[in-house]
């Protein structure tokens, strides 16, 4: 089946298998690698991306449901594969605060911060916000529940927390 | 395996394993027919076509020989795979694959009734037992005794990057980039059975997300992955083991049941301990858990005895997670101590400074370095130690109890034997280093390349480093916290013989290879790690929901060559104890032996949630004796005592002893 997408900027015109995630349409067909495989259920985060700008799991995702989607990996945040100078603002702080360890994690926790900290400035609680009509802030506990979704198998939390929270602060 | 250049996967076909659904008995039948009409499906193996492995080797891995007969040995095990134009198609085709069996009867749990054997050795070759003095007479006359049985759970590595092999056979050599934390090692276990050299079968592994041991050595996906590259020359073949088959296929840690009895006199001084384990492994391949070793070191006492007694079981094959052998009995041995704290009225500080040994308790040499006690200190001037109230469930916020508990945490350095590393000269003053090694995540290239600028005495942008490759020569894995110290031995040894032989200016094109130089000292001294584990936890008053808002952990544990790259592993050891703490356990059917809890939603690791304020500090110190770096070793020293550490601290929050983990609401809440 025929779908048309947004990929990083790219778009796309491409034959799916109906039964084809998103993930493996990306990975396998488009070789935009920077979503990662680490459980195929949407139990773990790493495949995170930006879609239609809000953070979504593409394992969870079928490609030919997303016809006209707007797709934004971690690789499009810093401009696609050369855009080794042009780092988004989340990415250079995952760098500065160590982030990641072995970083199969990092591009779907990217994503998905960039995608939070959008949630947050929107207005909308979450399960630890003290008022749910207030605006949320981005505190310590805000930013932990809200990246729960994104696992680091490695205990790189310590490092992920600082560099979105410096993020948030910059973004302010 | 994540890499763009010099993949091996353009035209690739796609593998999927078959797993049995019995525990024990013989495939009847592989009927295939349905799975080949399914367009896409190339053809399905099964032991009936698979290429034959393991002609004229004695005792063959039965991990690895797959597909190799009609026996099943635990459910799970690959008993055909499907190869298919596309993931879809192979999927597809798995499921469409009809096998029958004549089933036996399989034991699949170990209880009382359980025939234990003791092994000859325990992982990697420690003796199993241990006895030193008269532990039973000591206990009988000992004014105090703490005498408790202490249980972890069945537990999954999962690293985030889940196992994955791209085969490549070109009618004489083989070619794998796997998800490896020794690529020589899967190279050197994989050869020998496919008939071939060694330097016949190349493995890479440029980039590897996490492993924590479930990849140090080769398990059956990737032998199947070579099998099936064999049936399909010239194509490669691209094998990635879901979350749920490594369940099954790529190592655990085996449960474990610790008996405790440690006896002292009323100050707190130990006069006896003695550990006795029981746990499991597969009937068919030997792993045992060397979950008694550190009880041997750890503190002085008169009369010590360990044993590990082992089930044979018809059960996957467990193998190497983080700290094998330290994180389970020093789960228990840290509790232990903390009872016997208890039942003294010492402070639990002072306790472990009652019992430090001047020198090994188990083999009279001397250490090469243990701050243990320093640690201790330290950690209590960083925890506010000094304020903590005596007695348990003596402070509450609200409708929290609040507790803070402390453990002993140790490791022992190794450096492994038979690495090498080639040092080449090459234009401009620029140096080419090749050595074995492989980055799981650790950060490994960066060390290795300032090991080798400082021993050349150039920059790091001198020197061209080249790792993770199979053909550069043998080389040990990344594991048993030795990487750094292994590795780096061999960069020293050559960097310094190329001085020798080339002086500081040599010509581009010369080269120097050699393996690392022997420590004579290292013999004469035992050689470990120590830290000091500290735990805040708050318990709900009505729902047990149990919270760790404080972890420290303060490490004496050699040079830190990064300390970057130290912190994070420290970090991550805290994490992933904290994790096996309050949530890790690998559910058995105990009908069938398999894991019920096979995913990521219901096998729970840390998240981010869970995590509160971390810290990690060491202390300065250089250690010659074990590595020419100074280095010791830090990988798994920090889950090394953090699930007793929270343990102590949530009995200090509620007065509720628990003794295995994971550590849970249910136990508070009566």
């Amino acid at each position: 089946m025929s779908v048309q997408l947004s990929v990083d900027g790219r778009r796309v015109d491409v034959n799916v298998d109906p039964r084809t995630t998103l993930l493996d349409l990306l990975r396998e067909r488009l070789d935009v690698i920077a979503p990662k495989k680490g459980c195929d259920h949407g139990q773990c985060g790493s495949c995170t991306v930006l879609l239609d700008g809000r953070r979504h799991l593409t394992c969870l995702a079928l490609a030919v449901a997303q016809d006209g989607a707007e797709i934004v990996t971690a690789e499009g945040l810093a401009g696609g594969p050369d855009g080794e100078h042009d780092l988004h603002a989340m990415q250079r702080a995952f760098l500065e605060h160590d982030g990641y360890q072995c970083g199969y994690c990092t591009p779907g926790q990217i994503c998905s911060a960039v995608g939070m900290l959008a949630e947050l400035a929107d207005g909308h609680p979450s399960h630890v916000s003290p008022d749910l009509t207030a605006a949320p802030k981005a505190t310590d506990e805000e930013i932990r529940e809200r990246m729960s979704g994104n696992l680091c198998r490695c205990g790189a939390y310590v490092g992920i927390l600082a560099a979105i929270r410096q993020s948030a602060q910059a973004s302010a | 395996m994540e890499h763009r250049e010099g993949a091996l996967g353009k035209d690739a076909l796609t593998l999927w394993l078959v797993q049995s659904t019995i525990a024990r008995g013989r495939v009847l039948d592989v009927d295939a027919e349905a799975a080949l009409a399914h367009p896409g499906v190339v053809s399905v193996l099964d032991h009936t076509n698979a290429p034959i492995l393991g002609q004229g080797v004695d005792e063959p891995d039965l991990e690895l020989m797959v597909l190799q007969s009609t026996e099943v040995r635990f459910r799970g095990q690959v008993v055909a795979a499907v190869l298919a134009e596309s993931a879809e198609a192979a999927r597809e085709g798995a499921a469409l694959v009809r096998v029958s069996y004549a089933e036996q009867d399989a034991e699949v749990e170990f209880g009382p009734d359980t025939t234990l054997e003791i092994p000859d050795k325990v992982n990697p070759d420690y003796d199993a037992t241990s006895d030193d003095g008269d532990v039973d007479a000591a206990l009988a006359q000992a004014e105090v005794v703490v005498d408790q049985t202490y249980r972890t759970p069945y537990e999954h590595n999962n690293p985030l990057e889940p196992h994955a092999t791209t085969a490549l056979w070109d009618g004489e050599r083989l070619r794998l980039v796997e998800a490896s934390q020794g690529p020589y090692a899967v190279a050197s276990s994989l050869a020998p059975l496919l008939g071939l050299d060694v330097a016949d079968v190349v493995v890479t592994s440029p980039y590897v997300g996490g492993g924590f041991g479930s990849k140090g050595m080769a398990h059956a996906p990737a032998m199947t992955a070579a099998l099936a590259a064999i049936t399909a020359p010239r194509r490669p073949v691209r094998l990635a083991v879901t979350r749920q088959q490594m369940f099954a296929l790529t190592g655990y840690r085996t449960r474990t049941v610790s008996h405790f009895r440690l006896g002292a006199r009323p100050d707190g001084v130990l006069v006896a301990i003695d550990h006795d384990v029981v746990e499991q492994t597969s009937r068919w391949k030997e792993f045992a858990e060397q979950t008694a070793t550190s009880t041997r070191t750890m503190y002085a006492a008169e009369n010590r005895r360990t044993v590990h007694r082992l089930a044979r079981l018809d059960v996957a094959v467990p193998s190497f997670m983080r700290a094998p052998g330290e994180m389970p009995g020093m789960f228990a041995h840290e509790v232990a101590m903390d009872e016997l704290a208890v039942a003294c009225g010492v402070d639990p500080i002072v306790l472990r400074e009652r019992n430090e040994p001047t020198v090994d308790p188990e083999t009279g040499k001397p250490f090469s370095r243990r701050r243990l006690v320093e640690c201790l200190q330290r950690g209590a001037e960083l925890f506010d130690w000094a304020e903590r109230p005596d007695d348990a469930r003596s402070r509450a916020d609200g409708v929290w109890w609040v507790g803070t508990g402390v453990a002993s945490s140790t490791y022992p350095a190794k450096v492994m034997p038979a690495n090498q590393a080639t040092v080449t000269s090459c234009e401009a003053g620029e140096y080419r280093v090749e050595v074995g090694a492989v980055d799981i995540g650790t950060g490994s290239r960066t060390a290795m390349k300032q090991i080798a600028a400082d021993a050349l005495g150039v920059d790091p942008s001198c020197v061209q480093l080249e790792m993770a490759d199979s053909s550069i020569g043998p080389a040990t894995v990344a594991g048993g916290s030795s990487g750094t110290a292994s590795w780096g031995a061999a960069v020293v040894a050559a960097a310094q013989l190329f001085r020798a032989d080339h002086g500081d200016s040599p010509d581009p094109g010369l080269q120097t290879t050699a393996s690392a130089a022997d420590i004579p000292a290292a013999e004469d001294h035992a050689l470990h790690s120590f830290g000091a584990i500290f735990a805040e936890v708050r318990v709900h008053r009505w729902t047990g929901e149990l919270r760790v808002p404080r972890l420290l952990g303060v490490f004496s544990a050699g040079r830190i060559v990064n300390p970057v790259l130290a912190r994070s592993q420290f970090y991550g050891g805290l994490i992933m104890g904290l994790s096996s703490g309050l949530h890790e356990d690998s559910y058995r059917d105990p009908r069938f032996g398999h894991v019920v809890t096979q995913d990521l939603a219901s096998y729970h690791v840390a998240a981010h949630a869970d995590i509160g304020d971390v810290r990690a500090e060491w202390l300065d110190e250089e250690d010659f004796v074990v590595s020419p770096m100074g280095t010791r070793g830090l990988g798994e020293i920090g889950i090394v005592g953090t699930a007793a550490a929270i343990a102590n601290a949530a009995f200090h929050a509620t007065g509720v002893r628990v003794r295995s983990l994971p550590v849970t609401a249910d136990s508070f809440v009566s």
